[in-house]
């Protein structure tokens, strides 16, 4: 049971191939590993074109691997399920339903056989959830880029997916939005105990909300670098987070492997980098006591993932 | 500073006046009085110029039979004899059996045409050469495999409103958003439902812009079809005035026909900004 439950996200070995116009292929990423426990976030951060959205059609199983599977609850995917839910990046509502049009199409697709009022009442719930009551016989023109991503998020929820999906959902909004969004997200998932997998640009968004954060070098043929583990108190609040003794630890840690450390790392793996066990780094002051001891230079105060 | 709209509708009311002024004067005999008929119209009918009276109508003559028509549209006084609102009738008919007729081909086989590239690539040729064929080309054929005068003109319509409908109908279905495909597909969706509930209202407003386009092309064609094979219909009616000579009768003819066309346009027009949805 631990063992599935440590493993309830098991990519193993996946790879994205395209072919070249000129002929041979450029690989997007191979031999990627990763696994994610069941009721943890994890971000995913990486440059532009890593292939991160890959990663996450893939885990929808909205398209297959060139190479290697997805084990999820110990079976392999074979395509898109109703217990893996995506929140697009652009929103992807249906235009012609009304907000809860588009809440219910999901609650009905998911209990085939529940009555009108009983999909009305779901979907009206988890509209509410979302702040969106009075809105709902709005069109989704009628809203703003925050209010319609909202909506997407009641559709993905109302279908108790065992895996939430999220695809740069906040990105296309301004920063107070985003800020709310995210707030909303992270008192819901934790609530529920929800597996999330999210990508992101946002490297604050990312230390608010993951678990673990999972950063991807450049492409082509991306790969795990590391997973960092937040350090964080799991009760951190958006307020005051900055003022934790850890938070900068973890951001200059984020935002170097950004600037530098992403294009370099493929010439510069640390000694013992396994792409099957991508190492888990434990940055701040509780992994201090362990970098006293640790003789290896900075970036690998990695500990290889058992 | 009144508002576009009540502007405009006084300048297109003073357009027609002036329209109608200058028709008025142009058909008024001169004081003169020389031969008022066109020499060679009037050999074309064999008929010799006599008297100053011109055989071209004012529009208050047109006016006369238009009013003379409305108020008794309906009559039957046998084949050459039928009220206008009847011919009217007749020809509208024709259109709705055969348009019907081309729209539950249409929609259907476009539908497959868009779902699958391999059916586009393989039926692509076929639609490219019977495309541009002028509809009144299939008479003869029509004619001689039907061997009826009145599904001839039926099949005529069909087959002229048929490709429009056709081709918008598998373009849009092609164009449907990726994004709104994986929506369904993320909640797994059957093949069915994915169809009537993501596919047919994302392809909606481009099937009801190819609907449109063969309405007004069914319509001009009905016309011309009802001249060639004769019997009922506004075009036989058009057509049988001209042999009648009276002119007059023919211009009210044709302004019905503008009319009825502008009405199914509208119809089709309002049934299109229902499906259209913005984004
Ligand atoms: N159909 C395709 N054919 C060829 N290459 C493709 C195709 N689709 C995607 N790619 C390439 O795959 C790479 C990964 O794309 P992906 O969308 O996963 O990137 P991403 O990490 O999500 O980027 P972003 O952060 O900009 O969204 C890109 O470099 C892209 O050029
Ligand atoms: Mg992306």
């Amino acid at each position: 049971m631990a063992e599935i439950d440590s493993k309830f996200i098991s990519i193993e070995g996946i790879a994205r191939r395209y072919p070249k116009r000129e002929g041979g292929v450029t690989t997007i990423f191979e031999n990627l590993w990763l696994q994610v426990p069941r009721g943890e976030f994890v971000c995913i951060i990486g440059h532009s074109g890593c292939g991160k959205t890959s990663v996450l059609n893939i885990l929808a199983g909205l398209e297959t691997p060139s190479d290697g599977a997805v084990i999820v609850d110990g079976q392999a995917i074979s395509g898109p399920s109703l217990d893996r839910a995506v929140i697009f990046q652009g929103h992807a509502l249906l235009p012609w339903r009304t907000v809860l049009g588009n809440v219910a199409y999901a609650v009905s697709s998911r209990w085939r056989k529940a009555g009108k009022a009983e999909v009305d009442e779901r979907s009206r719930r988890f509209i509410e959830l979302v702040g969106l009551k009075g809105s709902e016989l709005k069109k989704p023109a009628e809203l703003s880029g925050g209010m319609r991503q909202r909506v997407g998020i009641a559709r993905a929820l109302s279908i108790e997916p065992k895996i939430l999906l999220m695809d740069e959902p906040f990105s296309a909004l301004d920063a107070l939005t985003r800020g709310t969004l995210q707030d909303e997200v992270r008192r819901i998932c934790t609530a529920t105990g929800q597996t999330v997998v999210m990508i992101t640009h946002d490297v604050d968004e990312a230390i608010y909300l993951a678990d673990k954060i999972v950063l991807m070098t450049n492409g082509p043929e991306a790969m795990v670098a590391e997973v960092v583990a937040n350090p964080l108190p799991k009760d951190r609040v958006r307020d005051s987070i900055h003022r934790h003794e850890d938070y900068y630890v973890v951001r200059n840690h984020l935002v170097d492997f950004l600037v530098s450390r992403s294009r370099t790392f493929r010439d510069e793996k640390p000694a013992g980098y396994d792409p099957r066990r991508p190492p888990i780094v434990k940055l701040g002051s509780a992994a201090q006591a362990a970098e006293m001891a640790n003789t290896i230079p900075f970036p690998a105060t990695a500990s290889a993932r058992d | 500073m009144k508002s576009l709209g009540v502007r405009a509708g006084i300048l297109s009311v003073v357009l027609f006046l002036a329209f109608c002024l200058a028709w008025q004067i142009a058909v008024t005999p001169s004081t003169s009085s020389g031969p008022a008929l066109d020499p060679e119209y009037a050999k074309l009918m064999g008929i010799t110029t006599v008297g100053a009276q011109s055989a071209m109508p004012g529009p208050l003559d047109v006016a006369q039979k238009f009013w003379d028509a409305m108020k008794n549209p309906f009559y039957d006084n046998g084949p050459n004899d039928k009220g206008l609102g009847l011919q009217l009738l007749y020809s509208i008919g024709r259109v709705a059996i055969g348009y019907g007729l081309a729209v539950l081909v249409a929609v259907p086989v476009g539908f497959l045409i868009g779902m699958s590239p391999l059916a586009y690539r393989a039926l692509d040729p076929f639609i490219q050469v019977l495309k541009p064929i002028s509809p009144l080309a299939w008479m003869p054929l029509a004619l001689y495999t039907i061997k009826d005068s009145n599904l001839s003109a039926i099949f005529v319509i069909f087959i002229c409103s048929v490709w429009p409908m056709l081709l918008n109908t598998a373009f849009g279905v092609g164009a449907v958003r990726k994004e709104w495909l994986n929506v369904a597909l993320t909640l797994e969706v059957g093949a069915w439902r994915r169809a009537f509930t993501v596919i047919l209202p994302a392809a909606a407003p481009t099937i009801l812009t190819g609907m449109r386009i063969s309405i007004g092309i069914a319509w001009l064609v009905i016309v011309a079809a009802e001249m060639l094979v004769g019997g009922t219909g506004i075009g036989y009616f058009v057509w049988n005035e001209w042999n009648n000579l009276s002119i007059a009768n023919v211009i009210v003819g044709i302004l019905l026909i503008g009319i009825a066309g502008m009405i199914l346009d509208l119809i089709l027009a309002r049934l299109q900004r229902r499906v259209t949805f913005p984004e």
